[in-house]
């Protein structure tokens, strides 16, 4: 793999949020907003049980570990529908820039747009709220990666989508997380579920840190090979989501979907 | 007959299509085209609307994979060594307008990193001076004419110093004046740099000025090949323009439903 058409992937989004309020604000903006909102539902629940339960960790908590998630998501394909608003497909898949070169680039892109909604977020959520994430200790790290590692996977799913399905779809793939989020257990223990919601929450990464993190906080012991199943799921969805991205992207360039791509169709 | 200096020499050729098909379904775009580009050679891809000359562009780009037969570019085949054999080709085509939303400095400095141009910098100030781009630098693609969005479009094509450069009717929106200029300055391509041209136009009062050898498509068959400036008399029409409508408009011995 070379790096300079990585490097050129990124820098191309750098110009893109340079230039335009529009797309940096976004970055931090409606993370901000959540947290506030939330921030001010924990005060009043902590209100309405004297003190009791502390709701500040758990739900601030739970709030600014999805809203991570979903920005580093909406990240990987934010920054490939550029390439599609911009109708640049041509321009960019004739030149000798490889697929995982790409994806490459896209998932630089996240992280970094990403890191500036989380250190707002923790700001914010620690400053104006008083949540303390050091309470976590040493299991933050191993939290953000599941869901950093999860959020790639998504992101490269949703952008294989849009580039299979065509440029409309883009609608189809923004509500992925909230589709998601009953299962995982953002709010609530896995065992609230039904037996099938369970099931499938089993099977996607965030269960396990959400899980994790309510142990943590209530003072249990974590099991550490539950968080080891979560970055092994997160993993291996990485390698699916890459490797769908590549068949899409082979089955676009057999059928004269991806030279045509406006017209959403290849037949 | 065609007698470019360069033609037998198999270390000349830039390009090689052998057998080219595209089909979709029951529909027949390009049906078994073969034909080389030799370097300093400009040879013009002509064809009536539908005659398969974007569908080969595209398959030449690797952007659309053929049903069958060979793309060899620079003799790397590009169905097996894509990135390697794209790394010495570019393009520019009307309907692949560089994003909008970035400066004509911006546009270069990115497309310049893609294709892993080393010392970029001197590179993209090289092409803003050749192109007479300096004063655009800092404006967005999409706020210019349609002549400084072509200059800046193939400034972008020749980042790479590409041994195969193609061009889907580079002039189409262009006025006179502004045509003549890059007809000028692409024709002086091909004589001072190595690179051989495949050029598609429908202005054949440009192909005969720009091109080598001309190859005529129609139905996605390869019909006829020569000199622009023999072939209309070799065929008793009195010009390119008579010869092209009249090819046009012949019906094949075996029609085909369609082509792309």
């Amino acid at each position: 793999m070379r790096m300079k058409p990585v490097a050129g992937i990124l820098l191309r989004q750098f110009y893109l949020l340079r230039g335009s309020p529009v797309r940096s604000l976004p970055m931090f903006a409606w993370v901000a907003i959540d947290i506030v909102v939330w921030g001010f539902i924990t005060r009043y629940l902590n209100s309405m049980t004297a003190g009791r339960f502390n709701y500040v960790p758990s739900l601030l908590g739970a709030v600014l570990l999805w809203d991570f998630f979903t920005r580093i998501m909406q990240g990987v394909s934010t920054a490939f529908l550029e390439d599609v608003w911009s109708r640049n497909f041509l321009n960019l898949f004739a030149t000798p820039l490889t697929i995982s070169e790409y994806i490459l680039g896209l998932v630089i892109t996240s992280v970094a747009t990403s890191m500036v909604g989380l250190a707002v977020m923790l700001v914010l959520a620690t400053v104006v709220f008083g949540l303390s994430f050091l309470s976590l200790g040493a299991l933050l790290v191993p939290f953000l990666l599941v869901l950093f590692g999860f959020g790639i996977a998504l992101g490269i799913l949703a952008s294989a989508l849009v580039l299979r399905l065509g440029p409309a779809s883009e609608w189809l793939v923004w509500p992925l997380p909230a589709l998601l989020s009953p299962f995982v257990g953002v709010f609530y223990p896995l065992a609230t579920l039904p037996r099938w919601m369970q099931t499938v929450g089993h099977l996607l990464p965030p269960s396990y840190v959400f899980e994790g993190m309510r142990a943590a906080l209530a003072g249990r012991s974590l099991a550490a090979g539950n968080l080891a199943v979560g970055a092994a799921l997160a993993a291996l969805d990485i390698l699916l989501a890459a490797h769908f991205f590549a068949r899409v992207f082979r089955f676009a360039v057999a059928t004269g979907l991806l030279a045509r791509y406006s017209a959403e169709s290849a037949a | 007959m065609y007698d470019h200096p360069l033609i037998g020499d198999p270390h000349s050729v830039v390009l090689s299509v052998a057998g080219l098909c595209k089909s979709y379904s029951r529909v027949v775009a390009v049906e078994g085209v073969s034909f080389d580009v030799h370097r300093r050679e400009v040879v013009g891809l002509l064809g009536p609307n539908g005659a398969g000359k974007t569908t080969t562009i595209n398959m030449i780009l690797g952007v659309l994979s053929p049903t069958a037969g060979s793309v060899r570019i620079g003799g790397i085949d590009l169905a097996r060594e894509r990135a390697h054999a794209l790394a010495s080709v570019n393009f520019s085509a009307v309907y692949a307008s560089l994003p909008g939303n970035l400066t004509v400095t911006e546009n270069l400095r990115f497309f310049g990193l893609v294709y892993g141009i080393p010392q970029l910098g001197r590179r993209v100030a090289e092409l803003l001076r050749q192109f007479d781009l300096e004063r655009l630098r800092d404006t967005k693609c999409g706020l210019l004419s349609s002549g400084e969005q072509t200059r800046v479009a193939l400034a972008k094509a020749l980042l790479n110093r590409p041994r195969l450069l193609l061009l889907d009717e580079p002039t189409a929106s262009l006025d006179p004046a502004a045509a003549q200029t890059v007809r000028t300055r692409i024709r002086s391509l091909a004589v001072e740099t190595v690179c051989g041209i495949l050029w598609t136009s429908h202005n054949m009062y440009e192909v005969e000025e720009v091109c080598d050898r001309v190859l005529f498509l129609s139905h996605g068959r390869l019909l006829l090949e020569g000199d622009p400036r023999r072939l209309p008399r070799e065929h008793g029409a009195a010009t390119l323009e008579e010869l092209f409508i009249r090819l046009a408009s012949e019906p094949l011995a075996k029609p085909l439903e369609s082509a792309g």
